[in-house]
């Protein structure tokens, strides 16, 4: 077990250099002069140069490269073209509502979605099951911000049971707190509750159809203890990847989700820095954000070896 | 059992048209619904010049103006047709969609088909896609469209990149899996080599997987479209893609909230059908698959 997850952490280290090769090359194979675009439209050669001097994109690659690794491998992400803060000091002040968000969204959706799934796979081909399905198909068609914005226009704009927009941090109160966090976890958590829906529902008709389901059922115990120990419990490392995978649907979401319900997190962090042309930060960002979805992965293959006793490696 | 078979093919061959229509989509309801909410939208993106006004022409006497018998979507803050926008937005979404699919299929299939054949250069090519697979893929675009000046073509080449390694998968695997089958080696054995064993034998093994696969990366595509327009990152604000009309309507939801409203639900139509084509085919091509899911 050890063994494995030692090993499981050592992959991840290539696809990470991977990530930080890409977007530290990405600067500099960039089609024309990054200088000249970050520094805008109706620059001053000096300011070009200066943008040019800042990036280190006026000495030999390699040096660059060397220098940019010494410091990323000391948690230095680099400085802001236009605030001068250090990434790493914007990323941590916007940190707090994206992992708000991000984990409401995430217990929202399983709370709702693998009953849903469940009882859709106990009621297959019924009309609980079809509602289901098609809540499931609608869902990978409907972007977050049009579920966000007809959201906004139902419970904030014409009933008035919830803000329109803005974040209070959880040191103002817990109401407030829970309140702005309402709707955006549902608009975020639309494609996310479909997905976990869609396979909780398949990986429960497999089971269902195993023979020792018809066993428990066929010497008299409760539906709800069928479905619930029995069932759910081996349908589970379907049910688990997929959630885990769709923590990359949410990391996406947050972009969209946090500049409708303007919330300062992480995602408006992402949109300011890309208007403004500020790579630093955009580079920062990419960097966290794959380690987030790095690190889930392997939490996810790590939990199979608890989740199904039967994987061995 | 040949005199049964011989006697459906008959008769289906005496069936008229309109029967034999009635048949395929008794069959594949998913696909047949798909085709036809997706023709509909084709021939508004594609009519949208003839059926509406100009979508750029400003009459501020008009702004914020709700549906009318006059104005069918209403209009925006600067008096322009929501309608005529909306349609000629259709044909933004559907170019992009359609030739990220195409060319991240053609790319991905190259990719695949060299990282089945070459073990050598598959670990390489294979350990920089899980790189690419992990920046998620709004975030990849962003950073590209950062660093170049904006155009639909960079909105295009920025949304292609991340979906190549979802193909490259779904290829590989497929290459892998037909390797060690019988009917490669005695082809290869038959003295069928090189290109001809490509296109006789690996390439139509690929290709039920490949749409299926192209289609979700056109709906995907649609969708990251739509996203980077709407964040100000995506398409240039004076083409009218569904994802400009809504960020421009957003200052003017609470007043107007049909300017997002309605080009949204579009756009949803429109993911909804290519997503129901991609469902369907699946089902039909990929029997496997299918009962996954």
């Amino acid at each position: 077990m050890t063994a494995y997850i030692l090993r499981r952490l050592l992959a991840t280290l290539p696809v990470m250099a991977v990530v930080a090769v890409f977007v530290f090359f990405l600067l500099r194979i960039a089609p024309g002069d990054p200088a000249a675009i970050i520094a805008g439209e109706d620059a001053t050669r000096e300011a070009i140069e200066a943008v040019r001097a800042k990036l280190g994109l006026d000495r030999p690659i390699l040096e660059q490269f060397a220098l940019w690794l010494w410091r990323l491998a000391q948690g230095d992400l680099g400085v802001s073209i236009f605030s001068n803060l250090p990434v790493t000091r914007l990323i941590g002040q916007r940190l707090e509502p994206t992992v708000a968000l991000t984990l409401s969204t995430l217990l929202v959706a399983v709370a709702l979605a693998i009953p849903i799934g469940v009882v859709a796979a106990w009621q297959v081909r019924k009309l609980a099951d079809r509602l289901v399905m098609i809540f499931a198909v609608l869902g990978f068609a409907v972007p977050g911000f049009l579920a966000a914005y007809v959201l906004i226009y139902i419970f904030a704009v014409q009933l008035q049971w919830l803000p329109v927009q803005g974040y209070r941090p959880i040191a103002e109160g817990l109401w407030p707190f829970v309140e702005g966090l309402i709707l955006p976890s549902v608009a975020l958590g639309v494609t996310y509750m479909a997905l976990i829906a869609r396979i909780t529902r398949a990986s429960m008709l497999e089971v269902l159809s195993q023979d020792y389901i018809r066993t428990a059922n066929s010497k008299g115990l409760a539906t709800r203890r069928v479905l619930l120990l029995h069932a759910l419990k081996n349908a589970a490392v379907p049910i688990v990847t997929v959630i885990g995978i769709g923590i990359a649907l949410l990391i996406s979401g947050v972009v969209i989700t946090e500049t409708v319900f303007n919330i300062p997190g992480l995602g408006r962090l992402t949109v300011d820095a890309v208007l403004k042309r500020d790579y630093p930060i955009v580079q920062g960002l990419i960097l966290v954000f794959a380690a987030v979805k790095v690190l889930v992965n392997l939490v996810i293959d790590i939990s199979y070896a608890f989740l199904d006793p039967r994987i061995r490696y | 059992m040949v005199a049964i078979t011989d006697d459906t093919a008959a008769e289906r061959a005496e069936l008229p048209v309109m029967a034999r229509w009635a048949t395929a989509i008794r069959r594949n309801p998913t696909i047949a619904a798909g085709a036809v909410l997706l023709a509909v939208l084709v021939s508004l993106a594609i009519l949208a010049p003839w059926l509406t006004v100009d979508p750029l022409k400003q009459a501020t006497i008009n702004r914020l103006r709700p549906p009318s018998e006059r104005f069918w979507f209403g209009t925006d803050q600067f008096g322009r047709d929501i309608f005529a926008r909306t349609l000629h937005g259709a044909r933004v979404s559907l170019i992009v969609g359609l030739t990220v699919a195409a060319i991240s299929g053609v790319i991905g299939l190259a990719l695949g088909i060299v990282c089945g054949y070459f073990r050598r250069i598959d670990g390489i090519v294979m350990r920089i896609m899980d790189g690419i697979m992990a920046i998620p893929s709004i975030l990849l675009a962003i950073a590209l469209i950062t660093l170049t000046r904006p155009g639909l073509a960079v909105v295009i080449i920025a949304i292609v990149i991340p979906e190549v390694p979802r193909v490259v998968r779904v290829v590989r695997s497929v290459v892998l899996s037909i390797r060690g089958q019988p009917y490669i080696d005695s082809a290869i054995a038959g003295g069928t080599r090189g290109f001809k064993l490509l296109a006789r034998h690996v390439l139509p093994n690929t290709l039920a997987p490949l749409i299926v696969q192209a289609t979700y990366i056109c709906a995907a595509g649609m969708l990251i479209e739509a996203a980077l327009s709407f964040l100000g990152a995506g398409v240039p604000p004076e083409i009218p893609s569904w994802g400009n009309i809504i960020a421009q309507g957003r200052n003017f939801f609470q007043i107007a909230p049909w300017t997002i409203l309605i080009p949204g639900v579009f756009l949803a139509l429109t993911v909804l059908a290519v997503n129901l084509m991609g469902d369907g085919l699946r089902d039909r091509l990929d029997p496997r698959l299918a009962r996954r899911m």
